[in-house]
């Protein structure tokens, strides 16, 4: 009946001696741990290819173009001086309220923009991946790049305010800690990098955690001081924000430019600690689920 | 060159049916935890073959099951079935867009596949950052798009829209344009689906044109999968048949066309009329009908110029005076080809047959619908449009006149007139 066996029988021996020359073999189970980094760097013209596209597609026909990416922090922070500073009467820790929730904005609108983007890889990105092959991490790695872009566009328009306060003479007291700066933006890349593969491999089977997400990012802002010094916080309160990786990160920077608040070793080690850890399970979940989410998505 | 280039082993698929997300996180907990203990998955065993007519007893199926073959190098495979055999989970493992469940693939050298035409095709951005990004999708990188990037344009034939956003297109530029970039791919085997489907005639057979290219002067392995009859035929060398998920023929591609086509996957040959609720003075009425070829073999699609007949099966209740039973044909585009009367005749009561015998009129290529009309004096009693469908193959029959030069896209009616041709030239 099944002509097939009969057809492959001459080849059976010729077969064994060719046994190594395989370029690929293609098996239900993979290694967790790995990465293909090789092939995401043969690809890295795609990575690229990405990173242009996410530009072009979302300021093609504004009028605005570009120039949204300064309107939408100023804004933001014109609002928090307004509810926070003016209303509410929040501490700013002696900073002029401005350079404050700027620099707070900055770097968590890096971190929540990375992590909305990387979990929605795999729902998004589901039509590409159904009909083609490439190495999957090519997109988070792109959507880090192309919110390190944006970070950085936004970050000249902090340092441009914060500029003014120091030639003004406010109380801002920039230290050594800008050196920092660098290793803040990939631990904070990587942090969200991480979350962002547990929840886009996780949705792909329960869209549950789309939901939790969105509100879960605005929650969690609430959670990590951007709108509040640190040090203005109830004792009893404390350790809770702290408990929050992205905290120490956040702390951390604003310390660096502005001398507000302080710099705990401790706390930043515990961040890069949890880090490693989320980003070890998010690899884990993202290869596992890469080569078979097609067929529960 | 006689190299296997592709070699599959006992490769399966299995797919849960129905919903999933609800109910899925016990199973995939127990599944997790009999598989740490080395054991097999508790929920693999019990799927069974894919036959999507009958209602299995179990949620989960198997797509593909024990599934082995090779392919050589340079050889051009087709891969044919109906609907749901199993083709496409076949190339969507290959391609590596979802991980078998059992058995491998072992390939030699760098694999694409086109199971669609422009793949990530952005439609704010234009046709050639376009080019760019699914050039590098599929696989190419930026030196290699720039090297062919005039060859692509050209090939598609939208120079004049190239710096234009890709939404601004009409799809017939923006399907040229997408092949074109996979056209210029050049890996060692390049996986088709059905991507021929799109486009102007004129196009397609750029297209074939092109793929027949890339097998014979470049050596390439090539697995075309297309219900196109005709196109499988021209391009491939062997083909595979494939029926509920596992591999029912592997072979010649002719042999396997031809037994594809005699086999019921294709389309159905009999159709059961179903009883009319209501029959004046009820006379009677019919109730089956098969399509056949001329010595009374069951067929579904008929290879174009083939002779082919149709028989009704009726039953009349009581007497019937001046009968008649007529079949009319009617294509896609509801145009009444003909109508073909039986001659007045009174019958008893009792179960009859009718045979329409079509050995005159060529058909080109195409489905069309059957009319089927029973009346008394005129009368009719019974009448049922779209009784029936029949499908004329573009694959041509053996018997077919060789002046014919093409099937489809000619006319509806393919039979020859009388030419003869008169040398005016005045000898000297």
């Amino acid at each position: 009946m099944n002509t097939a066996e009969l057809v492959e029988a001459p080849y059976v021996l010729e077969e064994k001696q060719k046994e190594e020359h395989w370029t690929e073999t293609i098996e239900p189970r993979t290694r967790l741990l790995d990465l293909r980094l090789k092939e995401v760097w043969r690809y890295r013209d795609l990575i690229a290819m990405f990173v242009r596209r996410d530009f072009i597609a979302t300021y093609k026909q504004t009028i605005l173009g570009p120039l949204w990416f300064f309107i939408q922090p100023l804004l933001t922070s014109i609002t928090f001086v307004i509810i926070f500073g003016r209303v509410a009467k929040i501490s700013t820790d002696g900073m002029p309220m401005m350079v404050f929730y700027l620099s707070g904005i900055t770097i968590w609108n890096y971190f929540s923009q990375t992590l909305t983007a990387t979990s929605t890889i795999f729902t998004a990105n589901a039509n590409i991946f159904g009909k083609v092959y490439f190495p999957r991490l090519t997109l988070p790695l792109s959507l880090i790049i192309s919110n390190l872009v944006r970070f950085s566009i936004q970050f000249v328009l902090f340092l441009c305010v914060w500029l003014y306060y120091i030639i003004k003479g406010s109380a801002i007291q920039p230290n050594w800690a800008i050196v920092l700066t660098p290793v803040l933006l990939v631990l904070m890349g990587l942090l969200s990098l991480g979350v962002g593969m547990i929840f886009s491999s996780m949705t792909t089977k329960y869209r549950d955690l789309t939901m939790l997400l969105q509100f879960g990012i605005q929650l969690l802002m609430y959670a990590t001081p951007v709108i509040y010094p640190l040090s203005a916080l109830p004792q009893k309160y404390k350790l809770f924000i702290l408990a929050n990786p992205v905290s120490p990160i956040v702390e951390t920077f604003r310390y660096a430019f502005l001398g507000s608040g302080n710099l705990s070793w401790g706390l930043l080690c515990y961040s890069i600690g949890i880090t490693s850890l989320i980003l070890f399970f998010g690899i884990i979940t993202f290869n596992k689920v890469e080569k078979s989410f097609m067929d529960t998505v | 060159m006689s190299d296997i280039a592709i070699k599959v082993e006992n490769l399966g698929k299995l797919y849960r049916l129905g919903e999933v997300g609800t109910g899925t996180l016990s199973q995939d907990l127990k599944r997790w935890w009999a598989i740490n203990r080395g054991k097999e998955d508790p929920f693999a065993k019990i799927g069974e073959a894919n036959d999507r007519t009958t209602k299995g007893a179990s949620d989960f199926v198997w797509a593909l099951k024990d599934v082995s073959f090779e392919v050589k190098q340079g050889e051009v495979l087709g891969i044919i079935g109906r609907n749901g055999a199993g083709k496409s989970t076949l190339l969507k493992l290959l391609s590596k867009v979802t991980a078998p469940s059992t058995g491998n693939i072992k390939v030699k050298g760098r694999i694409a596949s086109l199971l669609e035409v422009g793949t990530g095709f952005h439609p704010d951005l234009t046709g050639r950052e376009n080019v760019f990004l699914n050039g590098a999708i599929l696989g190419m990188s930026r030196k290699e798009i720039n090297s062919k990037f005039d060859e692509i344009v050209d090939f598609a034939g939208v120079e004049r829209y190239i710096d234009t956003p890709v939404k601004r297109y009409s799809s017939g530029m923006y399907v040229r344009l997408a092949f074109a970039v996979a056209a210029f791919l050049e890996p060692e085997i390049l996986i088709v689906d059905e991507v021929l489907a799109v486009g102007d005639a004129e196009f397609q057979r750029k297209c074939l044109g092109r793929m027949r290219d890339v097998s014979k002067n470049d050596g390439r392995t090539v697995l075309f999968v297309s219900h196109n009859m005709a196109a499988v035929q021209k391009l491939c060398n062997r083909g595979i048949f494939f029926r509920n998920g596992q591999i029912h023929l592997t072979g010649e591609i002719d042999h396997v066309i031809s037994k594809y086509l005699e086999s019921s996957d294709a389309i159905r040959s009999i159709y059961e009329i179903p009883k009319p609720d209501f029959t004046p003075e009820n006379l009677g009425f019919a109730y089956c009908l098969k399509v056949e070829d001329i010595n009374g073999n069951l067929i579904n699609e008929i290879p174009v110029g083939k002779a082919w007949q149709i028989r009704v099966q009726f039953k009349l209740n009581k007497k019937v005076e001046h009968f008649i039973i007529a079949l009319g044909i009617v294509n896609t585009m509801d145009v009444n080809l003909r109508t073909t009367w039986s001659k007045e005749m009174d019958l008893d009561a009792g179960e009859y047959e009718a045979l329409f015998k079509e050995d005159q009129l060529l058909l080109a290529a195409g489905t069309y619908q059957l009319a089927l009309g029973l009346s008394s004096y005129e009368r009719a009693f019974q009448y049922i449009e779209n009784v029936a469908a029949i499908t004329i193959s573009d694959v041509p029959d053996s018997t077919l006149d060789k002046s014919i030069v093409r099937t489809t896209g000619v006319g509806l009616i393919l039979n020859p007139m009388d030419i003869e041709i008169l040398n005016l030239t005045k000898s000297i």
